[in-house]
Order: structure tokens, then C-alpha cells, then sequence
């Protein structure tokens, strides 16, 4: 007795029905989120979130569009194929969400992160930390005798890689915007 | 059409010319301007309830019996928060609500004023949208626009928290047409490829069934005449969830009967051993499925529902048609006409076969006796002395409404109101005063258990106030039944707390409050006492004591698959430890 022999996909266009939701793997998946700049939009999303257990790794937000009152929320989150897709329709249903965007579904997307790094020490440390910061482009913001800030800018791995290397040289305190991305191409 | 009025005025202007009749509510220092404008005008009739919860309940039975989105006006703080419990219910069951609530003055938001409450934060989560209004030129279009969006899509509560300085504020006033809506336009029409291919499932399967939930009737009375057209058509049998009852009539005969915890055997075999299951505006709930890895293993899947996070939820679906319940069976008709209406005829047979067996079970028969009424013989009375009126029934949450969705039997839709999503006990007896108040002409009774119906029973004072004459019909069994009925097949018949101590003579409450009382406690006496009942042109209170050790069969217990379900023949050789859900 087995099921009906159905088609895969013969029923819909979009590539994403080809794939199997239920598999176990678990992926991080950068979602664009557009939504009317209004109160309290920025808490249905994050509400959504916590009340159904999912995952927020990374989240921005700003107004992108002033005259529209339209914000572009960036999250990044991490689930199975069925998780992602559930969250998707999730956001979806909210009253001010115009459109949900899977950046990592459609493409690899760009990605970036801006951080800041307050890194102390002197002597050796201290060039040695100025010498790593060259090579990862990073910006010297603030200084004194005894400090650095460092900015730098790229994709959430090569900021962890900074990190890494700052921490034994006398690493203080970061800050970090979490992730902005769009897709490439047209 | 814009003038100039203030915020409150606003308020009963937008109600006026939303079409609204009716509001349920209660004052408060924080609403005190929109109750001096519903004051200064009759158009809309005000229902002062005496709790916030009740009120929404009431909106809540108002709103499904009708079909209409349901109004309650609350106060700030203690009004809004004693909402809460209203508005989680109807987002649980998708019925429309627009619900008002007062708010401190806008520039003392924050301050911890007097009975300030952050009520759209509280109320987030359990409406489908919310809006604070701090500007009365904004404050129509944002109430037209919560109309719109309560009823739009898949229907759910939505509130607006008005601070008082803006009720008191003069600001121009817009009518419905100026709104802006479009916005918010969610998609009605199913994919017309996806529906072809769900024709030729049906054309082709030889052990089919019909999945239907409260979509369906959500959807409006064209789509349970669609849906019924379509069954009776193609010869497939159907079920339906609790919140679905009545789409498709009892009396019709392709009917199994509902599905799920506490559904049929014949249902629920059914949908474990069908090849193509078609669910329609139902969400596979886990009162529906039990286990999911063991839900339904061989058929392929189709869901049809508005609402796109609803698909693939909790069961992985081979075909998915997202859009309203009504516009796809119209597309399902023309296709499956158009192609000849070809049915698998002699796969139907066999399966129409099988069906007639596990019917032969007869699931829900009971031991009867002489001498104690049986809750289920006095639902089978009050079903059979009932038969053929203009009948709305509401019930409570436990046992007994488990049998009366077993036992009384529904042919129209919006004729049965149960909280189904959130299982509110005290939901019952407000909304059968909601449901009276929208049909004052028609037999309202609200079948509760008694632990339950003590919930809200400060509404007795509302029904005498305003000459609502609904049946309260208590199956008393002494018992929180439903927990006493896990406690005794899951936890080793430990009775911790589950039985109802210190009840009220029912008889004397209900003179209290000007109401008729009956007391009925021998299986002889209850045809009169519940003729006694019907004739009654006024509120009746009925005790009816019944057995107080009655379990409710059949019953999957959660957490096992569909073909493991209990009979009452089983139930003393079962015992498997505690339930997780
Ligand atoms: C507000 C609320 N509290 C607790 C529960 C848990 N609960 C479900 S059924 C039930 C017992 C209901 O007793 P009763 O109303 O007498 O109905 P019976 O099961 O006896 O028919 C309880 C406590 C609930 N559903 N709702
Ligand atoms: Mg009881």
C-alpha cells in the first residue's frame, strides 16, 4: 500500500519544493525582513522569535526608506530547512511585514559587519596589535598611550578572526553591529 | 465623508459605520469619554458584562455564531489585562474580534499612572495585530483598518488602546472607503496547477477522506455548501475536527463523525489508513494526530489553508494550497467537473467496506443504568428533545464537551461554539450569551460541567439585566471529570485535587438571580425536566447530577498513534504512565 505517486515540484515553481524541509541538518540561513517603521514592529519580530523558540544569531535593523517608513530587519538564524521555513512563514503572517527575504536560499549574499575592538597594552603587544590590524585593514578610531580602537569592517568570520587574535594582546572590550547583507547581482 | 469630532465620538461613528450592532463591555476612569458618547446615541447597544473575560467571550460567541467580527470595550490596566485570556482563545480558534481598551493619557505612558498597563505589550502575542493610537486624526483610519484585518485572511482578535487625552482630542474623522487596506491583502485564490493536480489525486485514490477544521466555516457559509457539494459528489467519506462541526451535516451520509483524542474509532482508523488525505482549513493539531511519526503513513497529504505558516507545520504535506477554503473548492468543482468527475469507483467500494466495519465497534456506546443519569443518556436526551429547533449550542471545557461533540449533532455551521485552540473552562456560558444576544429568537444552551461553568458565573447577573434566556445545562458530576479521567488511567488513580468540593445549590443561585433553577437527578425525570427547560421563556439553570466516575471514550491518549486509541472495553487494562502533553 504505498502512497500515491506524486510528483516532486510538478506543482509549484519555486525550487525550494524540490528540496527535502525535512531534513535533520541544521543551517544558518541570513534572513531580510521589510517591514513599516512603526512601534512595536521590532518586538513582534523578536516576540516571534522567543515565543517559538527559535534562534537569533545576528539581528539589525534600521530605516531604509524615510519617506516610505519603511526598516530593512537583518537576522541571521540557524534550523533545519523545516525550521527556516516555518520561521519564514511566521514572519510573514505579521501584519507589517511586506516581504521575507532568504538571502542564503536565493543566494550566497553579501555580508558585513561592522565592529569595534578597544584593545590595551604597551611595548610589544601593543605593535603587535597595530601590525594584525594592519593586515585585516582595520581602522585606528581612538588612541592613547596605553590603547587602541580599531574598527573593522567584513564578514562576521573574518570578525571573529580578529578577535581571536586580539585577545592575547590585550583585548578589552568589542562591540559589534551584527549583520547587514543583501544579494549579488541583479 | 471626513468632520471634525472627537476621539471618542470617533469611536461610536467607526462602530456605526462598520455595521456594528452590538458591543460588550465594561467602564473605567480610562473609557469614561466613549461611554459618554455611547451614552448620547441608540444605535449601538452596549451588553455590560461583570468581567472583562466574559465580555470577550461573549464577542467571542456573538462573532462565530454571526459570522460578523465580535466588539469589547475594556478600561485601562485591570480591563485590559482581565481581556487576556479572551483574546488568546480567539487567536487560538482564528475568530474575529476588534476589541477597544482605555490607556492612561499619552504623556503619562511610562510613569506607572494609575491602572497604566503596557497593553499592547501584553497583547502582542495574543492578537493578531495591535495598534496604540497617540493621535486622534489617525485614531478612524487605524479602527477601520483593525476591521479589516481582524476579518481579512485567517480571522483572529485584534485591540486598539485609545489613552484617554486622545479620546477627549477633536481630529477629523474618515469613513471605511478612505482607509488604506491594501497593505494588508492576503491571498484567497489556491494555485490552479496545484488544485488540478489534488483533481487528479481524487480522481485516482482508492482510500480517500475529507480532513475538515474550522476553516471551513471561518470561510463563510458558501464554503461548507461548496464543500458538501463536493462530498456528496465524489462519494468520499468525511470528518471534521471539533472546530469544524456542523460544515458538513451529521445527518449526511458521508459523515464519520469528528476525528482526533476523543473522536471516532471509524474517523480516526480512517485517517490512519487512507491513501489520500484531504485536509481543509484544519491545521493538524496534536489533539488531532497524536504521534506524528506514526500519523497517517500512507497517504499523500494535501492542505488547503489561508494561512502559509500553517503548512508543514506539524506534518509534512506532498500538496499544499494556500488560500481560502471557499474560492479552492470553487476551482476544485469546476476542474474536477470539467474532467468528467471521475472517482476511483470500485477502490470507493472496498474502502466504504472497511469503513462499515470499524463502525460495527459502535465506539461510543456506554453502559446505561436505571438508576444514575449517564452524562452521555442525558446528552442523547437533550440532542433527541431538541431535534429540529433553531438550536445553538456552546459548551464549557472537560468531559462533557467531548460528549457533546460525540452525542449532539450539528447541520448547519456557526451552530457550535467550544473553545477547541486554548480549552478555556469559562468560556461556555459567556458565549451563549453572546450567541443569544446575536439570535434572540433561537434555543441557546450552553452544555458545561460544573467546575467550569463556576468560572464566569458572575454572568447571571447580565443575562437577568438583559432578559438573555439561555440554558444552562450542567452535567455535574462533582468532578474536574477531564483530570480526574487522566489522573485515573495515567497517574495510578491519585485523585490530587480533581473533584469539585463545596458547590452551590444550583436550584437557590439561580432564584438569586431571578433565574429559573432545576434539579435532575433520576434518568426518569429528565425528558420532563428538560421539556421543563425549553418551555421555560427565561434563563435556566439545570442541575443535572450525573455519574461521577464516567470516563470519555474513545480516547487516544497523547503521545500514541491513531490505531492505539481506547475503547472503554480496554481502558482497565491500560496503564502507561504519565502524558507529556
Ligand atoms: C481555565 C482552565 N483551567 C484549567 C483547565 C484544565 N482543565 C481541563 S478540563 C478540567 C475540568 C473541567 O471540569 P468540569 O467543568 O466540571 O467538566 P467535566 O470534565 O467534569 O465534564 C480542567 C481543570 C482548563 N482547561 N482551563
Ligand atoms: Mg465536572
Amino acid at each position: 500500500m504505498a502512497a500515491l505517486n506524486i510528483k516532486k515540484g510538478a506543482t509549484s515553481h519555486s525550487a525550494y519544493d524540490l528540496r527535502d524541509t525535512h531534513s535533520d541538518v541544521e543551517s544558518s540561513h541570513t534572513l531580510a525582513v521589510i517591514v513599516d517603521n512603526e512601534a512595536g514592529v521590532l518586538a513582534r519580530v523578536i516576540g516571534l522569535f522567543s515565543g517559538r523558540g527559535y534562534n537569533i544569531d545576528s539581528l539589525t535593523v534600521a530605516e531604509i526608506d524615510h519617506k516610505g517608513h519603511r526598516s530593512r530587519i537583518t537576522i541571521v538564524t540557524r534550523g533545519t530547512m523545516a525550521v527556516v521555513e516555518q520561521i519564514k512563514a511566521q514572519l510573514g503572517r505579521i501584519v507589517p511585514v511586506h516581504a521575507v527575504i532568504d538571502l542564503t536560499t536565493e543566494a550566497q549574499p553579501v555580508e558585513r559587519e561592522l565592529a569595534l575592538f578597544k584593545v590595551q597594552g604597551t611595548g610589544e603587544k601593543r605593535v603587535e596589535a597595530l601590525r594584525l590590524a594592519d593586515i585585516f585593514r582595520a581602522n585606528v578610531v581612538d588612541s592613547t598611550l596605553e590603547s587602541f580602537v580599531f574598527e573593522v569592517t567584513g564578514t562576521p568570520e573574518k570578525i571573529d578572526a580578529f578577535a581571536e587574535l586580539m585577545r592575547p594582546l590585550g583585548l578589552v572590550d568589542v562591540a559589534r553591529t551584527g549583520v547587514a547583507a543583501l544579494s549579488r547581482g541583479i | 465623508m471626513s468632520r471634525q469630532m472627537t476621539g471618542a465620538e470617533m469611536v461610536v461613528q467607526a462602530l456605526k459605520d462598520q455595521g456594528v450592532d452590538t458591543i460588550f463591555g465594561y467602564p473605567g476612569g480610562a473609557v469614561l469619554p466613549i461611554y459618554d458618547a455611547i451614552f448620547q446615541q441608540n444605535d449601538i447597544r452596549h451588553i455590560l458584562v461583570r468581567h472583562e473575560q466574559a465580555a470577550v467571550h461573549m464577542a467571542e460567541g456573538y462573532a462565530r455564531s454571526t459570522g460578523k467580527p465580535g466588539c469589547v470595550l475594556v478600561t485601562s490596566g485591570p480591563g485590559a489585562t482581565n481581556a487576556v485570556t479572551g483574546l488568546t482563545d480567539a487567536l487560538m480558534d482564528s475568530i474575529p474580534l476588534v476589541v477597544f481598551s482605555g490607556q492612561v493619557p499619552t504623556f503619562m505612558i511610562g510613569t506607572d499612572g494609575f491602572q497604566e498597563a503596557d497593553t499592547v505589550g501584553i497583547t502582542r502575542p495574543c492578537t493578531k495585530h495591535n495598534w496604540l493610537v497617540k493621535d486622534a486624526d489617525k485614531l478612524a483610519e487605524v479602527i477601520h483598518q483593525a476591521f479589516h484585518v481582524a476579518t481579512s485572511g485567517r480571522p483572529g482578535p485584534v485591540l486598539i488602546d485609545l489613552p484617554k487625552d486622545v479620546q477627549f482630542a477633536t481630529g477629523t474623522y474618515t469613513g471605511p472607503k478612505q482607509a488604506r487596506t491594501e497593505n494588508y491583502q492576503p491571498k484567497v485564490k489556491g494555485d490552479i496547477e496545484a488544485i488540478t493536480r489534488l483533481v487528479e489525486l481524487m480522481e485516482t485514490a482508492a482510500r480517500p477522506i475529507f480532513y475538515t477544521g474550522g476553516g471551513v466555516i471561518n470561510s463563510g457559509p458558501a464554503a461548507s455548501q461548496l464543500m458538501c457539494e463536493l462530498v456528496d459528489a465524489t462519494g468520499f467519506p468525511i470528518t471534521s475536527t471539533l472546530m469544524g462541526l456542523g460544515a458538513y451535516p451529521a445527518s449526511g451520509k458521508n459523515w464519520l463523525g469528528m476525528l482526533g483524542m476523543h473522536g471516532l474509532y471509524e474517523a480516526n482508523l480512517a485517517m490512519h489508513d487512507c491513501d489520500l488525505m484531504i485536509n481543509l482549513g484544519a491545521r493538524f493539531d496534536d489533539r488531532i494526530t497524536g504521534r506524528v511519526s506514526d500519523f497517517s503513513p500512507k497517504s499523500t497529504k494535501v492542505h488547503v489553508d489561508i494561512d502559509a505558516s500553517s503548512i508543514n507545520k506539524i506534518v509534512r504535506v506532498d500538496l499544499p494550497i494556500i488560500g481560502d477554503v471557499g474560492h479552492v473548492l470553487e476551482d476544485v468543482l469546476k476542474v474536477w467537473k470539467a474532467r468528467g468527475r471521475k472517482v476511483n469507483k470500485e477502490g470507493l467500494a472496498k474502502w466504504w467496506g472497511r469503513i462499515e466495519e470499524w463502525k460495527k465497534v459502535r465506539c461510543l456506546a456506554y453502559a446505561g443504568s436505571e438508576t444514575v443519569i449517564k452524562p452521555q443518556y442525558a446528552l442523547e436526551r437533550l440532542e433527541a428533545l431538541t431535534k429540529g429547533r433553531d438550536r445553538y449550542i456552546t459548551t464549557e471545557v472537560g468531559q462533557h464537551q467531548m460528549w457533546a461533540a460525540q452525542f449532539l449533532h450539528f447541520d448547519a455551521p456557526n451552530r457550535w461554539m467550544t473553545s477547541g485552540g486554548l480549552g478555556t473552562m469559562g468560556y461556555g456560558f459567556p458565549a451563549s450569551i453572546g450567541v443569544q444576544i446575536a439570535h434572540p429568537d433561537a434555543l441557546v444552551i450552553n452544555v458545561a460541567g460544573e467546575a467550569s461553568w463556576l468560572m464566569n458565573m458572575q454572568e447571571m447577573g447580565t443575562c437577568s439585566q438583559f432578559r438573555v434566556p439561555v440554558k444552562q445545562f450542567i452535567l455535574n458530576n462533582e468532578r474536574l471529570g477531564m483530570v480526574r479521567q487522566w489522573q485515573d488511567l495515567l497517574h495510578g488513580g491519585r485523585y490530587s485535587q480533581s473533584w469539585s468540593e463545596s458547590l452551590p445549590d444550583f436550584t437557590k443561585l439561580a432564584e438569586a438571580f431571578g433565574w429559573k433553577g432545576i434539579v435532575c437527578s433520576d434518568p426518569k425525570d429528565l425528558d420532563d425536566a428538560i421539556m421543563e427547560m425549553l418551555e421555560h421563556d427565561g434563563p435556566v439553570l439545570f442541575d443535572c447530577l450525573v455519574e461521577k466516575h464516567e470516563n470519555c471514550f474513545p480516547m487516544i491518549p497523547s503521545g500514541k498513534p491513531h490505531n492505539e486509541m481506547l475503547l472503554s472495553a480496554d481502558a482497565e487494562a491500560f496503564s502507561s504512565g504519565a502524558a507529556l502533553v
